[in-house]
């Protein structure tokens, strides 16, 4: 398709003055955004901004307080997701909604097509899935079970999803928050050709390098407010992040040098795991952090790292090897023995570990500390007041947005969530932190804020074991840099003395050089 | 608010039973007016026919507790049945074999069918959280077990039978009775008791830490665990209460009101519990409400077959289509839930 029949199709979608409002909060406040045919357009905005709420009003999730949704010109009301994905709106959610166990081709009509007749084409659903990911560069293998797909593969199937089911209007809330960068932009490559097939996309993110790469227009919101839509012909991400902040925001982590005296805090050594399907992940990786110390592992997400974390953590058990904090073996000690000897992991999946979703901030604050005084009154009471004042504490100091600390974790925003966590954790004085994606999902003042915390840490003498995908995190706060690849530790570098495209190389599994 | 709303859900979903109910009847042939005038006035014309509501709604209330503690941590308990018939016959058994003085002995009876109550807890939680047998599945065979078991026991020619033709034990010490509440109905303390149960399961699940840890277990294992919480340890310990809690429930019954373990002390007290669990929406205060409506609706139910305005039949497809109203939504909620289990289940093991 080309300019002139994109711009015939003209107006996909138009919001006026949407408001959505929650018990305690208005997440929306009358806002409107229009979205054309062949148009990215960004969507941006600090952590609870309501960039997720606004378009779980136009998929159907959450029916709008006031406003009109019209589509190409129509008004329309879309009650469900069933009735967005009939008008063509599909959306690819914070966290991925794919059936693990199934394989590609049954994630794709499941609740869909078995909703239209008893008998499945698989041959003809197949060809489909083929003809898709031909065109618009989405390689996936129908026939391989979700569960064994990469993060960016499963993320290709959430696409083909959305796209077989006949989608015209995409939303893509925050696409790349899981994504190596390295693959940032064959995904990019994807929307492009989306976008010259005349789709119009909500694009979501928190890195304003990538609104500008590659939307055409975007909008920022501000507290449930639209600030604006500027095209990205003419904007800077200065510009931008000024709208969103309604401040000046100057990015500057400070990183003073207090050398570590070399007392080692954790030390794995030879340790081996499983994974959930008993396939060996993590072997033979040996490792150790020592006092004011960071030592970073980079890696594509997949590579052994959630199961090198839980490993360590009491999470899983070891096949094989050991794991000493503060000189003491600890392997195979429960989380609550591991928590108690000073280690705190802050995990990588907020809602399968991180948080009770169903549970209020207050009760989620005091997760892992439920057994202690004041929180508990020996085992025979809980003194709600302790812990509702302590996770006001917490959401002070670590600015949550939340209406109240009673409002249930599910209502936070992603970002919200993730302070929660956070909040949590660092306010145990760990002696060692394992921190596993500590900043995805975070807004720029977030990781700003998450960065100064953990280098505080190390300044009082914490050891910190840093799992990231995010390069630039790595560079700026690791003392050390290992990369983690099928399994196993690769290279050990400083971040001063090594440039990212090496590091980058590793992570895909180029080859080791020799240093 | 929210309670308010619930009990609007609640009151509509009994209209709405109670009308298709009302359809059936009239359809069947029997008296519109007649069949429901004698359910209200079963349940509610007098003192002795409420107290008969209240006595029905007593081990109602201790099996919804029992189904819905396990619930809270994220299990079925669907073996409640089986645990009252075990909890009754030890009770009786306490009853009228140890000679106790008067207080003292009616304790003992109430912990030991307790007790045992909560041995048929453990089995099935420790069979779930150490070898992962699906406790939906061992529940129910337990129960099946302790029922036959028990009505062997006291048939003629097993070993505890003490009646005539009937099968039954023989009568308990007067010691180990739990007194009437009201003279002249079969009213018993149990009702009290259960009242204080429902109070102390609440303080339990919502003010103590092992309490938030075993609703955290049912909310999401993966971040208990996380949080520290010993999983395996937390879905036995809800096992066992629910077992006790059921078994509690069959003592008070048989100490209270039959004095002496009879088979047919149940009419499904335990499954009723399952309706009652789901009705209070796992929560033990709704609990008491849950029970007294169907309590309520086993008394009316009783008043119509007594004046005879329908046959039985037609009263148990009454009492089913409220029930089945008021649990219905709850209903489609749990199969999706225990879909969803299975699901991550079959996951972990392969
Ligand atoms: N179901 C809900 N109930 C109550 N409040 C909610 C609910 N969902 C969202 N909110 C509130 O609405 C506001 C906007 O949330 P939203 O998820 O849209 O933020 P966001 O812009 O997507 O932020 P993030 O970048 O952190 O994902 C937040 O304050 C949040 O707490
Ligand atoms: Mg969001």
């Amino acid at each position: 398709m080309n300019e002139r029949e994109r711009s015939v199709r003209g107006e996909a979608v138009r919001m006026e003055g949407i408001v959505k409002r929650f018990p305690g909060v208005t997440a929306n406040a009358g806002i409107d955004l229009s979205l054309n045919y062949g148009e990215v357009h960004g969507l941006l905005g600090e952590n609870g901004a309501g960039k997720t709420v606004l378009m779980s009003v136009l998929y159907g999730l959450y029916r709008p307080s006031e406003g009109q949704i019209y589509l190409e010109g129509n008004p329309v009301s879309i009650d469900s997701p069933a009735v967005a994905i009939r008008a063509g709106i599909g959306m690819v959610h914070q966290h991925f909604m794919l059936v693990p166990r199934l394989t590609v081709a049954d994630n794709m009509v499941v609740g869909w097509e078995t909703s239209r007749g008893p008998f499945l084409d698989r041959k003809r659903i197949r060809k489909r899935i083929k003809e898709l990911s031909e065109q618009y560069g989405l390689e996936v293998d129908p026939d391989s079970a979700v569960e064994e797909l990469s993060v960016g593969e499963q993320q290709r199937v959430e696409i083909l999803k959305a796209l077989y089911r006949g989608a015209e209007v995409l939303i893509l809330d925050e696409p790349t928050a899981t994504l190596p960068e390295q693959e940032v932009e064959a995904f990019f490559t994807t929307i492009r050709a989306m976008r010259d097939e005349g789709k119009a996309m909500v694009f979501i993110t928190h890195k304003l390098r990538e609104a500008l790469t590659i939307c055409d227009r975007v909008t920022v919101l501000r507290k449930g407010e639209k600030v604006g839509t500027v095209p990205t012909t003419d904007a800077t991400e200065a510009q931008l992040a000024e709208m969103m902040v309604g401040r000046e925001v100057v990015f500057e982590v400070q990183r003073d040098r207090v050398a570590s005296e070399g007392r080692p805090l954790l030390q794995v050594e030879g340790l081996s795991a499983v994974d959930d399907r008993n396939v060996p992940a993590v072997e033979g990786v040996d490792l150790t952090v020592h006092d004011h110390e960071i030592l970073g592992v980079a890696g594509v997400q997949g590579n052994g790292q959630t199961e090198l974390v839980e490993a360590i953590c009491g999470l899983r058990s070891a096949v094989q090897g050991h794991v000493m904090l503060n000189g003491e073996a600890v392997t195979g000690s429960s989380p609550r023995k591991m928590a108690e000897a000073g280690l705190v992991h802050i995990p990588e999946d907020r809602h399968r570990r991180g948080l009770v979703l169903n549970f209020s901030v207050a009760e989620n604050a005091i997760l892992g500390r439920q057994y202690e005084a004041p929180f508990a009154i020996g085992h025979v009471g809980q003194s709600k007041r302790a812990i509702a004042g302590y996770a006001r504490e917490l959401v002070e100091r670590f600015s949550v947005v939340v209406p109240g600390v009673r409002t249930p974790a599910r209502a936070l925003s992603g970002g919200n969530q993730q302070r929660v966590i956070l909040a949590r954790e660092l306010d145990r004085k760990p002696k060692v932190i394992v921190a596993a994606q500590p900043t995805r999902g975070l807004d720029v003042a977030g990781i700003e804020f998450v960065w100064e915390q953990l280098l505080a840490m190390r300044r009082e003498g914490a050891g910190i074991l840093l799992v990231s995908m995010d390069l630039d995190e790595l560079m700026t706060l690791a003392d050390r840099l290992v990369v983690m690849y099928q399994g196993k530790l690769v290279g050990e570098h400083r971040p001063g003395e090594t440039d990212k495209q090496q590091i980058g190389l590793l992570m895909l599994g180029g080859a080791v050089e020799t240093s | 608010m929210r309670l308010l709303r619930e009990l609007g859900i609640i009151g509509l979903s009994v209209s709405l039973g109670l009308g298709v109910g009302a359809i059936i009847t009239a359809a069947t042939g029997h008296s519109v007016p007649a069949v429901f005038r004698e359910l209200a006035l079963g349940a509610f014309s007098d003192v002795y026919r409420f107290a008969n509501t209240l006595m029905r709604a007593t081990p109602i209330l201790f099996t919804s507790l029992s189904f819905l503690i396990a619930f809270r941590a994220g299990l079925f308990n669907i073996g409640a049945e089986g645990q009252l018939f075990i909890g009754g016959f030890f009770a009786a058994w306490a009853g009228f074999t140890f000679s106790l003085p008067p207080v003292l002995h009616l304790v003992v009876c109430l912990l030991f069918g307790a007790a045992v109550g909560g041995l048929w807890g453990f089995i099935p939680g420790w069979l779930r959280a150490r070898r992962g047998a699906n406790e939906f599945v061992t529940t129910m065979m337990l129960s099946y077990v302790a029922i036959l078991l028990t009505q062997w026991f006291v048939s003629p020619g097993g070993p505890f039978h003490g009646g005539r033709m009937a099968a039954r034990t023989v009568r308990i010490e007067s010691t180990a009775e739990l007194p009437r509440l009201l003279a002249g109905t079969q009213l018993s303390w149990g009702l009290l008791i259960a009242f204080i149960v429902a109070l102390l399961v609440w303080y339990f699940l919502f003010r103590t830490p092992r309490g938030y840890e075993l609703r955290a277990v049912g909310q999401r294992e993966t971040a208990a665990e996380y949080g520290g919480v010993n999983v395996a340890r937390t879905q036995i310990l809800a096992m066992v209460l629910a077992g006790v809690l059921a078994g509690l429930g069959g003592a008070a019954e048989i100490l209270g009101i039959h004095r002496g373990f009879t088979v047919g002390f149940s009419p499904g007290y335990g499954w009723d519990g399952i309706a009652g669990g789901l009705i209070a929406r796992a929560h033990p205060i709704g609990a008491v409400f849950a029970a007294l409506l169907m309590g309520a609706l086993r008394a009316g139910g009783a008043g119509v077959d007594r004046a005879g305005v329908a046959p039985r039949d037609l009263v148990e497809v009454l009492q089913g289509l409220v029930i089945l109203f008021v649990v219905a939504p709850e209903l489609f909620r749990l199969v999706g839930r225990w879909r969803l289990r299975r699901r991550a289940h079959g996951r972990a093991q392969s």
